[in-house]
C-alpha cells in the first residue's frame, strides 16, 4: 500500500492504495464517484475521461499512485450550487445523449477541447472528440452541443449571465 | 482489467531510477506515459514486479536549443512536442507525425521517449526519428552512450535500450527551412498506421537539394527509403520527378500481412503515400 494525497472535485483525500489500482477504480470504488465509467479494455473509448491537473486523461490508463499531490476533476465536480456546467446544460438542451454511457467522458473531453480552442469549428470539435466513442447518437447532436456550449461560454456572453465559477473553457 | 501486483517507485533523478532498476533486476519496468504499458499490464501480457515511474524526474521534460541540434527530453509529452516552438521550427516533421497519434487524452500522457522505446512497428514516431537522423542518449549503470536512430531500432518492440537503462533525451539535428509532411493511412480516426510515410525536403531554386524519407510499418523496424532519396536529389521539384522517385518506395521493405493489409497492398500504399508525402513536403499539391 502506498499513501496518496489527492484533491478530487475540490475535496482533499488521503488514502492508502495498492500501486496496481487504476485511477478509475480508485474514483469509483474508493470514493464512490461512479459518474466516471469504464467502457472498454483497450483505452480507446474515453468514457473514463477526467481532468488531471487541468488536462484530460483516460483514468483507466493512469495508476492512482501516480496522482499523489495532484488535482482531479470528474463529471461529478462540474455543477456549482445545483447549477449545471454550461457544457452539461448544452448536452441536455441539444439532446446529445441516448443511453448516456459515453456522456461523462464526452463532457470532460469537450471542456478540455474548449480550453485549447474556445471558438472551434465543427471539424475541430470532431477531431477533439476522436478519443471518445459513442455507440448511440451518431455524434451529430454531441457536436452541436459542444458548439452551443462554446457559444454560451464566450466571455462576452458569460458576462451578461449570472457569474459562477466553471472549470475549463479558456476562462 | 486489473494488473497483477507490483511495487512502485517514483524517483526524482535519473541516477535514482537506474539504481532502482539495477536493484530490481530483470522484472522491473520503466513507466513513462503509460499509454502503451498500462493497457499491456491490464491485459496481463506482462507482469513486472516493480514499476519505476519517470514522471517525477523534471529534468527529463522539455525541449532546448543546443546549437545545431534541438534536444528533447524523453518524458516530453506528445502534446508538448506538438506545441513546442523549437520543434515546429527545426523539426516540423516530428510535430506533424506526433499530431496523428491516438487522441488528445493519449497525447496528454504519452511521451516521445516511451513511444520510441516501445518500438511498435506501427508507431508513428520511429520513421520521423530515422528521417531526421535523431540520436538517442541512453544512460545506464555503465554510463552514458549515444545511439543513432538507424541503429536504435533492433526488432519488433526491441531497441538498443537494455532493461537497466533509461533513454534520457533525443537529439535532433536542425532542419530549419525544410518542408515536411507525415502521410498516414489508417482505417478510422484514433487508429494505428497501416502504412505511413515521413518526408522532409529542402528545395533550392525549384530543385530538390536534400531529401529524407522513412516508412512506418513496412518492416519490423522503420525503413529508410534511400532509393527514393537518391532519385529525388538534384531533380526539379515537380510532380513527375516525385512520382518517379516514389516508385522506389517499396525497395528493401518486408511488410507483414495482417487483418488490415497484405504485403502487396502495403507496397502499393508505400508508393502512393510516398508520392503524397514528398509532394506536400516540397510544397506541391499532392
Ligand atoms: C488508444 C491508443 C491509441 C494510440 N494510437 C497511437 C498511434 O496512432 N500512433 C502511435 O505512434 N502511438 C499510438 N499510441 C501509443 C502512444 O504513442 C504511447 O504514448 C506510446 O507508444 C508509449 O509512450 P508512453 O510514454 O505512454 O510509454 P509507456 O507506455 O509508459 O512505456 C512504453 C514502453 O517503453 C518503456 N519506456 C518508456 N519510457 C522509457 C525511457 N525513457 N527509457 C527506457 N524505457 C522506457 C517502458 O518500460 C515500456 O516498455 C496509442 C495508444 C493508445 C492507448
Ligand atoms: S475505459 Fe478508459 S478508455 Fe475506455
Ligand atoms: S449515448 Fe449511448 S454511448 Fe453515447
Amino acid at each position: 500500500m502506498t499513501r496518496i494525497t489527492v484533491m478530487v472535485d475540490g475535496v482533499s483525500y488521503v488514502d492508502d492504495v495498492e500501486p496496481r489500482t487504476l485511477l478509475v477504480h480508485y474514483l469509483r470504488d474508493k470514493l464512490g464517484k461512479t459518474g466516471t465509467v469504464v467502457g472498454c479494455d483497450t483505452s480507446n473509448c474515453g468514457a473514463c475521461t477526467v481532468h488531471l491537473d487541468g488536462r484530460s486523461v483516460k483514468s483507466c490508463s493512469v495508476f492512482a499512485v501516480q496522482v499523489d499531490g495532484s488535482e482531479i476533476t470528474t463529471i461529478e465536480g462540474l455543477a456549482r450550487d445545483g447549477q449545471l456546467h454550461p457544457m452539461q446544460q448544452a448536452f441536455h438542451d441539444n439532446h446529445a445523449l441516448q443511453c448516456g454511457y459515453c456522456t461523462p467522458g464526452m463532457i470532460m473531453q469537450a471542456i478540455d477541447l474548449l480550453g485549447d480552442n474556445p471558438d472551434p469549428d465543427e471539424q475541430t470539435v470532431r477531431e477533439g472528440l476522436e478519443g471518445n466513442l459513442c455507440r448511440c447518437t451518431g455524434y451529430q447532436n454531441i457536436v452541436r452541443a459542444v458548439l452551443d456550449a462554446a457559444e454560451k461560454m464566450k466571455p462576452a456572453v458569460r458576462a451578461q449571465q449570472q457569474p459562477s465559477t466553471v472549470v475549463g473553457g479558456g476562462i | 482489467m486489473i494488473p497483477s501486483a507490483f511495487d512502485y517507485v517514483a524517483p526524482t533523478t535519473v541516477d535514482e531510477a537506474i539504481q532502482a532498476l539495477s536493484q530490481a533486476g530483470d522484472d522491473a519496468k520503466i513507466l513513462a506515459g503509460g499509454q502503451s504499458l498500462v493497457p499491456v499490464l491490464r491485459l496481463r501480457l506482462a507482469a513486472p514486479t516493480m514499476l519505476v515511474d519517470l514522471n517525477k524526474i523534471s529534468e527529463l521534460r522539455g525541449v532546448r536549443d543546443d546549437g545545431n541540434v534541438i534536444v528533447v527530453g524523453a518524458m516530453t509529452t506528445h502534446h508538448d512536442v506538438i506545441n513546442d516552438p523549437l520543434i515546429r521550427e527545426h523539426a516540423a516533421l516530428l510535430a506533424l507525425a506526433t499530431q496523428t497519434i491516438g487522441d488528445p487524452q493519449i497525447r496528454h500522457r504519452g511521451t516521445l521517449g516511451g513511444a520510441l522505446v516501445h518500438a511498435d512497428p506501427a508507431g508513428d514516431l520511429l520513421a520521423p526519428a530515422v528521417a531526421l537522423d535523431a540520436e538517442m542518449v541512453i544512460v545506464g549503470p555503465g554510463g552514458r552512450r549515444t545511439v543513432p536512430a538507424s541503429e536504435f531500432f533492433v526488432d519488433l518492440f526491441t531497441t538498443a535500450v537494455q532493461p537497466d537503462e533509461v533513454l534520457i533525451e533525443i537529439r535532433i539535428p536542425k532542419k530549419t527551412g525544410w518542408g515536411a509532411h507525415y502521410e498516414k493511412f489508417q482505417r478510422v480516426a484514433q487508429a494505428w498506421s497501416i502504412v505511413a510515410v515521413a518526408a522532409a525536403v529542402r528545395t533550392e531554386g525549384g530543385s530538390i537539394a536534400e531529401a529524407r524519407v522513412a516508412l512506418t510499418n513496412m518492416a519490423a523496424t522503420p525503413v529508410h527509403a534511400t532509393g527514393v532519396e537518391q532519385a529525388l536529389v538534384g531533380q526539379p521539384a515537380t510532380a513527375e520527378t516525385i512520382r518517379a522517385a516514389a516508385e522506389h518506395a517499396a525497395e528493401g521493405t518486408s511488410p507483414m500481412s495482417d487483418g488490415n493489409a497484405d504485403p502487396d497492398y502495403r507496397e502499393h500504399l508505400a508508393r502512393v503515400l510516398t508520392q503524397r508525402a514528398v509532394a506536400s513536403a516540397a510544397g506541391l499539391a499532392a
